[in-house]
């Protein structure tokens, strides 16, 4: 059997290895990182734009009233699905492979969510009154409608992040006091410092650390379920042709899990090559999340076909109607090409071959995720060009160069966060890859001593 | 009689947990065993259980954190819906249970999530200051026995310690 680690690495040698990504990252890192910054650059020129003139630079029109911004939105928060998911849940059942790349995960989680949030600002224009969201008493006397999924959506998301951050930052601080011990002066030094709130891994310390962490990791695998079922109720609790659908929930945790256990393989070739990782970030484990990644594609797939299956079978003329707009009207080249990115595509992860083919990987996975992201854009666009009314028929709407502009800057906007962070924070859990080469050799030595006996 | 630490590193947590035994079975006057600490750079539950059974209480702050987020959460909506019912509701009731349920439910994540962390924190003692003895090599791959004794004690704690094979013993300096 593969081994996910080499049991034979010195612990000095972890820290070593991992600190080093903190100080010294190859010249890719920095390309990544400015290339990033200039896309930034694109989205804060368009939002200014958007701000100064008013919400018509987008192009979107009666009946286009969300356009790619909420179909982004929807896109990032299922983004952010998997690392938090990913790494409560493979926690919860052993699995080790998980150790050395939950980190980034729950990273891109966390930078995910706060992207998707940007996107309810942007769509929202009048940045000012965004905290009519709230609820809170106000002089209006109006309440926001709890009864509304969008309220339980703000809910949720601040829930989610919230926790995700908490998550985060709880499970890194044993890696902070690595830090800390290590680099000796600087800003970098005060930040450790006082992150690492004084730990010192004493057995009090790990024993409430081990209870809290497994706490949090139970509360995140629900919320996580919750939040991308509560968006997918924006849609299903709609009368809306296309969105009326009971098996939006889980088609949109399913599609969250997938596009975020992409964006995973992404970001593994990236670090892996950038931060010189090759130790940690290892083939087999490569491996095991890919044939994940196939898994949760074939469930997407799957429940793909349900959703078509329920409406072609079912009474609802409209939203039958709706389905073959999609696949047949002006929007059909999209629609095909998510099928493709989407079921087609991933079969070929099912072939030993590719598991560990990092450059196809690299390729496929973002491919995925383009395909993930135009789902997004087919729920909400054919939806809103072919609904009840006729009159909505002939407004097929193409999205003005000012909403493009936003969604590509918002790529850049993720790419810095989490570059950032992981120049700044370890990337690699440093105590957990112990852990991993610590149960690893103590496997080995049981196997030995069984060996010995016979 | 003036008490002192002295800190032992050890190469692996066989020598740690060897050690602790015999400080448990050993009747050292001026040493509680109950005064050791073990610093670790994993978490190591069997090492751990050497030590004797010792509370987790963060559970119960999990519990009262959960139960309060939700139903201040509920009764916040609650109200919020009850003083508003000026409001045109079609026949339906005032506070409608199903739709308050999801943010109950969210609410009672985030009151759990944060008061577990909260209690994290007051169980383990965070923030704490840097102990009399502390070297960073407990956080890179050595094992680290801090304990607590009078003078008298020192003595024999540190043959314990050199018999088990510590790499290296750090003492306080005496005030």
């Amino acid at each position: 059997m593969e081994k996910d680690i080499r049991e034979d690495i010195a612990w000095a040698q972890i820290n070593k290895d991992v600190l080093k990504s903190l100080e010294n990252p190859r010249r890719l890192y920095w390309i990544i990182l400015f290339t990033a910054i200039a896309m930034v650059g694109v989205a804060v020129g368009c939002e200014v734009y958007q701000y100064q003139t008013g919400m018509g630079v987008a192009n979107k029109n009666n009946s286009h009233v969300w356009g790619l911004y909420i179909a982004t939105f929807i896109f990032w928060i299922g983004m952010s699905h998997s690392g938090t998911l990913l790494s409560a849940i493979l926690h919860l059942m052993h699995a080790d492979w998980r150790k050395p790349i939950y980190r980034f995960a729950e990273a891109m989680t966390t930078f995910s969510l706060m992207t998707a949030g940007l996107f309810v600002l942007v769509h929202l224009g009048r940045l000012w009154q965004v905290y009519y969201v709230m609820p809170y008493p106000n002089e209006r006397w109006a309440w926001p409608n709890f009864q509304s999924p969008l309220v339980w959506d703000m809910f949720a998301i601040a829930t989610y992040l919230s926790s995700s951050v908490i998550f985060l930052y709880v499970g890194m601080i044993p890696d902070l006091a690595i830090c800390r011990d290590n680099i000796h002066s600087g800003w970098r030094k005060k930040l450790y410092t006082v992150m690492s709130l004084g730990w010192e891994g004493t057995d009090r310390q790990w024993r409430n650390f081990r209870i809290t962490y497994l706490t949090v990791a139970c509360f995140l695998i629900p919320l996580a379920v919750s939040v991308h079922s509560i968006v997918a109720s924006d849609f299903a609790m709609s009368n809306m042709p296309g969105w009326h659908v009971t098996s939006f929930p889980p088609y949109f945790v399913a599609g969250a899990l997938y596009s975020g256990c992409a964006a995973i393989i992404t970001l593994f070739i990236i670090l892996r090559y950038t931060f010189k990782f090759e130790e940690y970030m290892t083939l087999p484990i490569m491996r095991k999340l890919v044939r994940l990644t196939f898994a949760i594609a074939m469930v997407w797939t799957y429940l793909n076909m349900i959703e078509f299956a329920s409406v072609w079978y079912g009474h609802d003329q409209t939203a039958k109607d709706q389905l073959i707009f999609k696949a047949t009207g002006p929007y059909a080249p999209f629609f095909w090409a998510m099928i493709f990115f989407g079921s087609i595509l991933p079969l070929m992860l099912a072939f030993k071959r590719f598991q560990t083919h990092l450059p196809i990987l690299f390729v496929v996975s973002i491919l995925l995720n383009v395909g993930m992201w135009l789902e997004r854009w087919m729920i909400i666009a054919p939806s809103f060009a072919h609904g009840h009314y006729p009159w909505t028929w002939d407004h097929d709407q193409w999205p003005s160069f000012v909403q493009w502009g936003i969604v590509f800057g918002s790529f850049g906007w993720f790419t810095l966060l989490f570059m950032v962070f992981c120049k700044v924070f370890p990337s690699v859990s440093m105590y957990e890859v112990k852990e991993m080469v610590y149960h690893r050799s103590l496997s080995l030595k049981g196997k030995s001593a069984a060996k010995g006996g016979h | 009689m003036s008490q002192r630490h002295l800190l032992a590193l050890f190469n692996n947590f066989d020598e740690a947990a060897a050690t602790i035994l015999e400080l448990r079975a050993t009747s050292i006057n001026g040493f509680d065993i109950d005064d050791l600490v073990l610093k670790s750079p994993i978490e190591h539950p069997e090492v751990e259980a050497v030590l004797g059974d010792k509370p987790i209480n963060v559970q119960w702050f999990t519990l009262i954190g959960a139960c309060m987020g939700g139903l201040l959460a509920f009764f916040l909506i609650a109200s919020a819906q009850a003083n508003f019912f000026a409001q045109v509701k079609g026949g339906k009731p005032i506070v409608p249970l199903p739709p308050d349920f999801v943010l109950t439910y969210e609410m009672f994540i985030l009151g759990g999530v944060f008061i577990t962390v909260l209690g994290f924190l007051i169980c383990a003692g965070l923030p704490a200051k840097r102990s009399p003895l502390y070297s960073s090599k407990v956080s890179e791959d050595q094992i680290g026995i801090l304990v607590k004794g009078d003078e008298s004690a020192l003595t024999a704690l540190k043959t314990i310690f050199t018999k088990h094979g510590a790499l290296e013993i750090q003492e306080e300096a005496g005030r």
